[in-house]
């Protein structure tokens, strides 16, 4: 069954051939017309992260954003439905938004004004006699995603025949109710982006945020200027502890921090990190009590896992991870940091810290992003030569297992995760 | 010195050419060229030790205590970032663009016996593995001045890109 790749077939194996099992083609990272039909098979098929309910607050809030290469405009109408809506005009195509964030009664097109409601309704057009009898309005309207939420979650999809969202993200849910007590009771809300772009294809950036195996030599910059205490939480390569489940649909969990799965159990044994006593200290004076101050500074590194979600987005650990495919080899990340919606006693000191962590490792000046960013793009480099020199995905093959749960678990350093992730690819570049 | 426009004058009142000016687009010249030269090092000494660094998202505000930023270094990040970008471990900073900056169009703020206000615009290039990056920004100084040139310090950078609230490559230096 296994096809071997040579320097006779490579060029020519169909796209889902590239992906055997233990390998893939470098092809998958190079080729435009494989980029092409991930667009269409994939990124215009399957459902794609749009946004955090925290980014839509009140009626009229929208957000514009990208599903697959489409721009479009997450809303909420005046009776707090959210749509998805394709950011360009039905007449000549124009966008219609250009702005990222805001509140707006709708959409009016700069360029023959006409003028559409949050839930995408075609409302005006200026002198419309040129239209009687020509065409229907109720046609007109702006095109709508499914759109669907899960817990703050929202994700959009172009095929109206999808699985509902809960089906898709299965055995997810579990995993996204543990990333979301970070909020340490409160609900999270998005606290600010950081957007950066590398020249390489989105797989490889998928492929990161399972990969546990590259983090104390990538991340070794970043590690030698954090605290020991920090650097220790951080030091699973050996932990047998430290795991990585196959969910599923493409869908992967690695925890690095086991101690920090589920930030609900705690044996009150785990000592406060250091760094954050004035934390401590300042939420003291605010008068919490301090069963709350454990559970607020606990949170403040996030889970303790890596959610990766095929095809788009990860919950990693205090953040999301978003990835928008520009070109077969450019891609934009999206960097979402992440607080409590609290009280402004709470919310503004917890915060204020969970920004200065999350500069300290994120965004194109982070001290761990532009070291990635470094490593991707040499893949993205590399795997030109030699086409039919396979990309290794085996690292752990020797010691995969079946939870309990049924999910193929092994160690959080090996590839069982980009294994879940590329075996949801093949699947979904077979099909017509 | 001849980029500097005698009959510049802003609303302050303070001449491009004023001394104190001088000497503050002088400190500002010569962190430019060691950051062009990757010396973080000596880089660092140019920085009071109270001083602040910041690239901000939201370039329309001045408080970047409480929101998100690329950039938001005290003198504890900034050692950290100097130890980061010098010990070698680092690797977009061991494989960095090269970079060339200008920094000009001055217009000097608030000046007083020893603390001056400027802005300016930098415009960078960076270049690597065939790629040139353009990196434009309006950036804002508070410089302290000290006895004499050499113990002047930044007490205040803020880096304001223009597309800072877009999407910008990965950096391994620093604007
Ligand atoms: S293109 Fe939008 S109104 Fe004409
Ligand atoms: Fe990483």
């Amino acid at each position: 069954m296994t096809i071997e790749f040579t320097a006779g077939n490579i060029h020519d194996l169909a796209p889902a051939d590239l992906v055997q099992g233990d390998r893939v083609a470098g092809r998958i990272y190079t080729d435009p017309e494989i980029f092409e039909l991930e667009m269409k098979n994939i990124f215009e098929k399957t459902w794609v992260w749009v946004a955090h309910e925290s980014e839509l607050p009140k009626p009229g809030s929208f957000k514009s954003t990208y599903v697959g290469r489409n721009a479009v405009i997450v809303t909420k109408d005046r009776k707090g439905a959210i749509h998805t809506l394709v950011n360009r005009c039905r007449h000549r195509g124009a966008s219609v938004c250009e702005q990222r964030t805001g509140n707006a009664n709708g959409f009016t097109c700069p360029y023959h004004a006409w003028s559409y409601s949050l839930d995408g309704k075609l409302r005006g057009i200026p002198y419309p006699e040129g239209y009687e009898g020509v065409m229907n309005k109720e046609d007109m309207g702006l095109q709508k995603l499914r759109t669907e939420s899960y817990r703050g979650l929202i994700f959009a999809t172009f095929n109206q025949d999808a699985e509902p969202l809960e089906e898709f993200l299965g055995d997810v849910t579990l995993w996204a109710d543990h990333f979301l007590k970070q909020g340490a009771g409160y609900p999270l809300k998005v606290i600010g982006t950081q957007r950066f772009k590398f020249n390489g294809n989105w797989k490889i950036q998928l492929e990161n945020t399972t990969d546990g195996y590259h983090f104390p030599i990538v991340h070794r910059s970043w590690m030698a200027t954090v605290d020991a205490e920090t650097a220790d939480m951080l030091s699973f390569m050996t932990d047998p502890e430290s795991t990585c489940h196959d969910l599923g649909n493409g869908h992967s969990v690695m925890h690095m921090v086991p101690e920090h799965i589920d930030l609900d159990v705690d044996d009150g044994t785990e000592p406060l990190q250091a760094r954050f006593d004035g934390l401590v200290a300042e939420l003291k004076q605010a008068g919490v009590d301090d069963v709350e101050i454990r559970k607020l500074v606990r949170s403040m590194h996030g889970t303790g896992s890596n959610l990766n979600l095929f095809p788009n987005v990860g919950l990693s650990s205090a953040f999301f991870r978003v990835l928008r495919p520009v070109s077969v080899d450019e891609t934009v990340i999206e960097h979402v940091a992440l607080g409590p919606d609290a009280p402004p006693e709470i919310a503004e000191p917890v915060i204020r810290e969970r920004m200065r962590i999350h500069e300290h490792f994120q965004g194109p000046f982070g001290f761990g992003t532009p070291d990635d960013a470094e490593g991707w793009a040499r893949v993205q480099r590399g795997a030109q030569a030699s086409p039919e020199m396979p990309i290794m995905v085996n690292r752990g093959l020797n010691r995969e297992y079946k939870a309990p749960e049924g999910w193929v678990t092994s160690h959080s350093t090996d590839e069982t995760g980009m294994r879940a992730a590329y075996a949801k690819w093949k699947e979904m570049m077979s099909n017509d | 010195m001849t980029e500097i426009l005698e009959s510049s004058v802003t609303g302050s009142g303070v001449s491009v050419s004023d001394p104190r000016i001088v000497r503050t687009i002088n400190l500002i010249w010569r962190e430019a060229d060691l950051l062009d030269r990757k010396d973080y090092s000596a880089w660092g000494q140019l920085y009071a030790e109270d001083a602040l660094y910041v690239i901000p998202i939201d370039t329309s505000i001045e408080d970047f205590d409480n929101v998100l930023n690329l950039v938001y270094d005290d003198a504890r990040m900034r050692a950290l970032r100097i130890q980061r970008f010098t010990e070698g471990y680092a690797i977009s900073a061991v494989d960095s663009a090269r970079t060339v900056r200008t920094v000009s169009r001055f217009v000097p703020g608030s000046a007083s016996e020893d603390m001056m206000t400027l802005r300016a615009a930098q415009i960078l290039v960076a270049y690597k593995r065939g790629t040139y990056d353009i990196w434009a920004a309006d950036v804002d100084f508070q410089i302290r001045l000290g006895d004499e040139p050499t113990s002047d310090r930044i007490v205040k950078k803020v880096v304001r890109l223009v597309d800072a609230e877009d999407m910008v490559p990965a950096a391994g230096f620093l604007l």
